[in-house]
């Protein structure tokens, strides 16, 4: 009854990229309220999808629309939403909003900021960009899905090339002839479908539970499948064209290349591959899972020897993403609520560490770690606490969104389908815990090399540096300055333990320093002082500026989140678990 | 009374959060004289400020823990030191109770919170412990400018721990588990400027992390054995069990037991974590989180005596690190060294004698390390506050000017070396008659249960030298009036003259009290033979000590020890065996693995595209325009295919 949600999810960002077409010169001067206003609608009616939606019900696909398309193929259009898809729709509509608030709200800057280089066709793009993305998790017809997944590449390929860093062009056609060529194999492997089965209907394929298709042409669609898919994913050794892509991603496609475009190759695996092809899974499932543990310790050594920080986001994405496809791999209900975790979860906390990175990359004017040089919780306390709390979210700590998709893969490991073998999936779940400590040493050496140790800022003056030091100082501490002063008569104060002068301050997620400023890694709490915040930018000078506004607002509900599922996981693990006993009916 | 454990839980929760939210907020009037001043020269507002942040950190900081405190107390109420008169753990249903259950399309999850016998004991520990620390931080950290996220650290810790303490479901215990390692983290690496500081502190919590998987794994199998996670169903089911699944489960958590409880092979971040403030080496490198590992196996107990060959593997292990530790602290010259040792030793003991099969005397003796070697670190952090260094070499006749502290802290070492009528006395003879007891019932095999006994007798020695020689070291003898040195880094402030203020000195005489008296809260259970062995084999080491010591005051009385200083002050050289086993290996396949990304895999994907640009190369020159060579091209091809026509037919 309530299908026109569905609709008006998808027409609303694309009659807003199409109106932009339609009516340029009128529309550039409100770029900014547009971009906002329409993927603030596109928000709000994800939260109204999120509300309306029947929890009770949540292994069948709610808000049906299902219209013929092109009758002679016998194409329908055919939408629906159901405990896997709402959490993934939910994020990208939240993830696409945030891009737009962190580029258009406040004052445009320079740099990546909105008003940088071809502003309308950039919220063109990204409005395209989440008609895509939003269509692929809710279309139920496998060549609509097939179309979605298509139509995300060419405004991400235009997104790298065009606002991209210096190889842009390299890495913007290394992404779309990758990604184009694993399509392709994917392509194939629908038609094979189709062909067996003589309906394209997800919904119709899933209930048959590969019914119908042999053995040997189910592991040929499903390998064919897989491997379009593990592109996408991306999957070891078909990674490498995703941290050059990364690396050269503006932030915000960064954040939604991590966020959600990864996670439309992880979906097609809950979502066709497995439900569809029950016994292809069965088949090639110790495979996946060989090359998901292989891309957790691989992705993860990777990351321990990078040196640009991007890079070793990008990386660590292979690292978590091992962590899913192991999940999938396992074939049990646990295993694919582990996946499907990790997968949202993964969503929200590499999107914030992008957003981290391209923070510092825009202060620094680098993202080359021995360049940074550390000290960063002294000179900039509040980015170096997010960043804290992020990394820690990312290398999986318990009480927060990262642990319980990878605790629950490495569970479905320990007791895989019975159809699988046994000894090889324990042999994983070693390699994968062994994985899961490498995570840790990667991130704890990033943070301690990047926001601890005093702070070495080489491309300023010494005479600055000595300012900054000594005390008080208009450029100093940024914000901390005018209430860092040293405490006077305090034959305590010795240099050495004493934090490179006043400006110190907060150190963790959610530590605070400083002297009288808050900080924390509740961005909820810096909230507070926006005031303080502007009243002090102008005196800024060259000194790299803390948190702004625009992206206060734009990582608050990340954090969050990021808080909220790893203290209540139960919030995501209810809603998907009785969809993914339904989608395993056939394979357990 | 049923909600007590959830509310002890989350009041040090929310105060992590108040913390780290609010002292920060400009008061009124700060936010005025800021607005008037912000040029240098508001210093002075700026100072008070930040004290006024300060002060407000610190009531958010101690009131909650105050409030748990008193639940925990009124939750050990009834029945107060039951569990070590040997009652076990359940002989009382549990107070708590279930807020829901997580579903994981597996074996669910369940929230459970309850305190029985054994949690309620601990509850009081880690509460009591906490907010003496919270109120000692108070004047320790009283400058410091990132004071509210230290105090709002310690609050976090403490709800973790609590988690720990009362959890009902292993895997809710664990998520308390590894926030405690995370707050661990947090705070040693308190001064991060220090890059040792910074290292000490990842360390910490990778080598926990490495044991913490092992943990993880061994929760799974005894969930998946016990169809549940819930404790009480896992130890109703452990008879049902097999071996070979109880073996497995037990060894895997005893993994996670060494890293968390520093026992060897996982025992070296623990000296280094001595970085940290001394108030915090007292609660989570002492008192409280180390101890945690020891709860575990307490709280499993069951499912261990049912294993065996873990029961041996934890004797070696015990006996071996408490023998080491012991001789690796006689020869520090830091004084938080010393302790830090001789925590991993003491921990060691708890762990003998849960291998002996005595969980009480595991958990007495926990207990009372608890309180007085909290009691001992927080009066060093008086005489490191007093002297601005932790080095004992720059310390010296201290009696004098540190009184209060003296006191205290020769009861603390009395207490460790088990004289007498301190603590330590009761609970080290009670370990000690469960190992003798070890040899003849026959629950470890013959050697382990040998060697255990005869380490844990050489170790009472060890202790009485290393803790004599720390006292002497550090009370008496000359005063060295060095000029004041740079203090090294991560220890605290400089000399003051006088003790150190009352909110440190309250806490230290607190924490004296039941450091001294504990013991007697038990029945006594003294064997005799045993006890005035291990007194006589403690002051055995001591008088040895002070032998060497009366012979030179000014030289190091660790010199008794001859050739085997050196590796003992280097702890055998562990540490530099897994730099050189474990971490450059694995630097140097990380660097081969970004070398290999760049060449083998990408440069498949790169080889692929040049091929196919080759490719395309070599037949663009087909495609060159030239008429000429397209009509040649064309007449070739007809005189093949005439050619061939005429061949093949």
């Amino acid at each position: 009854m309530m299908g026109w949600l569905l609709v008006a999810l998808l027409a609303v960002p694309l009659l807003g990229a199409l109106l932009l077409l339609l009516a340029p010169h009128a529309l550039r001067p409100h770029l900014r309220a547009y971009g906002l206003v329409l993927s603030g609608v596109t928000l709000a009616l994800a939260v109204l999808l999120v509300a309306a939606f029947d929890y009770g019900q949540a292994a069948r696909p709610q808000f049906e629309i299902d219209l013929p398309w092109i009758a002679g193929l016998g194409l329908r259009f055919h939408l629906g939403v159901d405990g896997i898809s709402l959490p993934l729709v939910a994020l990208t509509a939240l993830l696409t909003f945030l891009c737009f608030v962190y580029l258009c709200w406040g004052r445009a800057r320079a740099g990546e900021q909105l008003m940088g280089a071809r502003p309308r066709a950039l919220v063109f793009t990204l409005l395209v960009l989440e008609v895509g993305m939003i269509g692929t998790f809710l279309a139920l017809d496998l060549l609509l899905f097939f179309v979605f997944f298509e139509v995300v590449l060419i405004p991400m390929y235009f997104l790298i090339g065009i606002w991209g860093g210096e190889g842009r062009r390299a890495a913007s056609v290394k992404f779309i002839l990758y990604t184009l060529l694993g399509s392709v194999v994917m392509l194939l492997g629908l038609l094979l479908v189709w062909a067996q089965t003589g309906t394209l209907d997800i919904e119709a394929l899933a209930a048959a539970h590969g019914a119908g298709m042999a053995r040997s042409v189910q592991i040929l669609a499903f390998v064919a499948i897989g491997v379009g898919l593990a592109v996408k994913t991306p999957m070891w050794p078909l990674h490498t064209w995703l941290p050059d892509a990364h690396t050269e991603a503006p932030t915000v496609g960064s954040v939604l290349l991590a966020g959600v475009l990864l996670k439309m190759g992880t979906y097609g695996f809950a979502r066709i591959a497995v439900p569809i092809l029950p016994e292809g899974a069965a088949a090639v499932a110790p495979w996946l899972g060989a090359l998901a543990v292989v891309g957790i310790v691989y992705g993860a050594l990777a990351c321990l020897a990078q040196r640009d920080l991007k890079r070793m986001i990008a990386y660590s994405s292979v690292g978590h993403i091992g962590f899913v496809l192991l999940g999938f791999a396992t074939l049990t209900p646990v295993g694919i609520n582990g996946a499907l975790f990790a997968n949202v979860a993964h969503g929200l906390i590499t999107g914030l560490l992008f957003f981290l990175a391209g923070a510092v990359k825009d202060r620094y004017h680098t993202a080359d770690m021995p360049s940074l040089g550390g000290g960063m919780l002294a000179t900039l306390p509040r980015l170096g606490s997010v960043l804290t709390f992020a990394s820690i979210a990312s290398l999986g700590l318990p009480g927060l969104a990262g642990f319980w998709g990878e605790m629950l893969a490495l569970f479905g490991a320990f007791q895989p389908a019975n159809v699988l073998p046994r000894p090889l999936f324990l042999t994983y779940m070693v390699i994968g815990g062994l994985g899961a400590v490498l995570t840790a040493a990667y991130f704890l050496v990033m943070l301690s090399r990047v926001t601890h140790g005093r702070p070495r800022r080489p491309a300023r003056p010494a005479e600055r540096v000595l300012q900054v030091v000594g005390g008080p100082s208009p450029g100093g501490g940024a914000l901390d300055t005018p209430d860092a002063g040293v405490p006077d008569g305090d034959a305590h104060d010795s240099p050495d333990e004493r934090p490179v002068a006043p400006l110190d301050a907060g150190d963790r997620p959610g530590e605070i320093g400083g002297r009288l400023v808050e900080v924390g890694d509740r961005p909820g709490e810096i909230r507070r002082q926006p005031g303080h915040i502007g009243r002090q930018r102008d005196d800024l000078g060259d000194q790299p500026e803390d948190i702004r506004t625009h992206e206060l607002l734009a990582w608050t509900p990340l954090v969050v989140l990021i808080l909220l599922f790893g203290l209540w996981p139960g919030l995501l693990l209810s809603l998907t678990t009785p969809a993914v006993q339904i989608l395993l009916g056939g394979a357990s | 009374m049923t909600t007590f454990p959830l509310l002890a839980v989350l009041l040090p929760f929310l105060a992590a959060f108040a913390g780290l939210l609010l002292p920060r907020l400009p008061h009124r009037r700060g936010r005025a004289a800021e607005d008037l001043a912000p040029t240098p020269g508001a210093g002075t507002a700026a100072g008070a400020a930040g004290e006024r942040a300060n002060t407000r950190a610190a009531w958010i900081a101690v009131l909650p823990t105050a409030a748990s405190a008193v639940l925990a107390v009124w939750l050990a109420w009834g029945p107060g030191f039951a569990f070590l008169d040997g009652e076990g753990a359940t002989t009382s249903p549990p107070t708590g109770q279930t807020y829901g259950t997580i579903v994981t399309g597996g074996v669910p999850i369940s929230l459970t919170l309850q305190a029985d016998n054994l949690s309620g004991i601990l509850g009081v520990l880690v509460t009591l412990v906490a907010l003496a620390v919270q109120i000692y931080s108070v004047g320790y950290l009283k400058d410091d400018p990132r004071y509210p996220s230290y105090s709002a650290f310690i609050s976090l810790f403490t709800s973790a721990m609590l988690l720990v303490v009362y959890a009902g479901d292993l895997l809710v215990l664990y998520v308390g588990w590894e926030i405690m390692g995370l707050c661990s983290y947090l705070l040693i690496g308190h001064w991060w400027e220090d890059r040792g500081n910074s290292r000490a502190a990842v360390k910490a919590f990778l080598v926990t992390r490495l044991g913490d998987v092992g943990f993880l794994f061994g929760i799974f199998v005894l969930g998946l054995a016990a169809g549940s996670f819930r404790v009480a169903d896992v130890l109703a089911k452990v008879p049902e069990m097999s071996p070979a699944t109880l073996v497995t489960a037990t060894m895997l958590l005893l993994a996670g037991v060494a890293g968390k409880s520093a026992q060897v092979p996982l025992h070296t971040w623990l000296p280094d974590a001595m970085a940290g403030p001394t108030p915090i080496s007292a609660l989570i490198h002492a008192a409280t989180m180390v101890a945690a590992g020891i709860f575990i196996v307490a709280r499993l107990f069951p499912a261990f005596l049912a294993a065996r060959p873990t029961l041996d593997v934890l004797a070696v292990i015990a006996a071996l690190g408490m023998l080491g530790a012991a001789l690796a602290a006689l020869a520090q010259d830091d004084l938080k060294r010393v302790l830090a040792y001789s925590t991993v030793s003491q921990l060691a003991y708890m762990a003998g004698g849960l291998a002996a099969g005595s969980d009480t005397s595991a958990v007495f003796h926990l207990v009372t390390h608890g309180a007085f070697k909290a009691l001992l670190f927080l009066s060093a952090g008086v005489v490191i506050h007093h002297v601005g260094s932790n080095l004992m070499s720059r310390m010296g006749g201290l009696r004098r000017e540190l009184p209060v502290t003296f006191v205290a802290t020769t009861i603390g070492f009395a207490a460790l070396m088990g004289l007498p009528p301190a603590s330590g006395f009761f609970s080290k003879d009670s370990l000690l008659v469960a190992m003798d007891g070890a040899l003849t019932t026959g629950g470890l095999t013959d050697a382990a249960a040998l060697l255990l006994y005869a380490c844990a007798l050489a170790t009472v020695a060890v202790t009485g030298a290393y803790a004599t020689r720390a006292w002497l070291r550090t009370f008496f003898g000359e005063a060295t009036p060095a000029a004041l040195p740079e203090p090294e880094p991560g220890t605290a402030h400089v000399v003051d003259g006088r003790e150190a203020p009352r909110s440190m000195l309250v806490p230290v005489a607190l924490l004296a009290l039941p450091a001294l008296l504990l013991g007697f809260a038990v029945e006594p259970h003294l064997a005799l033979g045993v006890a005035a062995t291990s007194v006589v084999l403690a002051l055995l080491g001591a008088g040895v000590v002070y032998a060497f010591w009366r012979i030179d005051p000014g030289a190091d009385p660790a010199r008794l020890l001859g050739p085997f200083r050196v590796p003992c002050e280097r702890a055998f050289y562990v540490d530099g065996l897994y730099a050189a086993l474990f971490v450059r290996p694995v630097m140097a396949l990380a660097r081969l693995v970004v070398s290999t990304d760049d060449r083998v895999v990408d440069g498949a994907v790169r080889g692929s595209g040049r091929s196919a640009r080759g490719l395309s190369g070599a037949l663009r020159f087909a495609q060159n325009g030239n008429v000429q060579l397209y009509v040649s091209g064309l007449l070739a091809g007809v005189l093949l295919i005439v050619v061939g026509a005429v061949v093949f037919t």
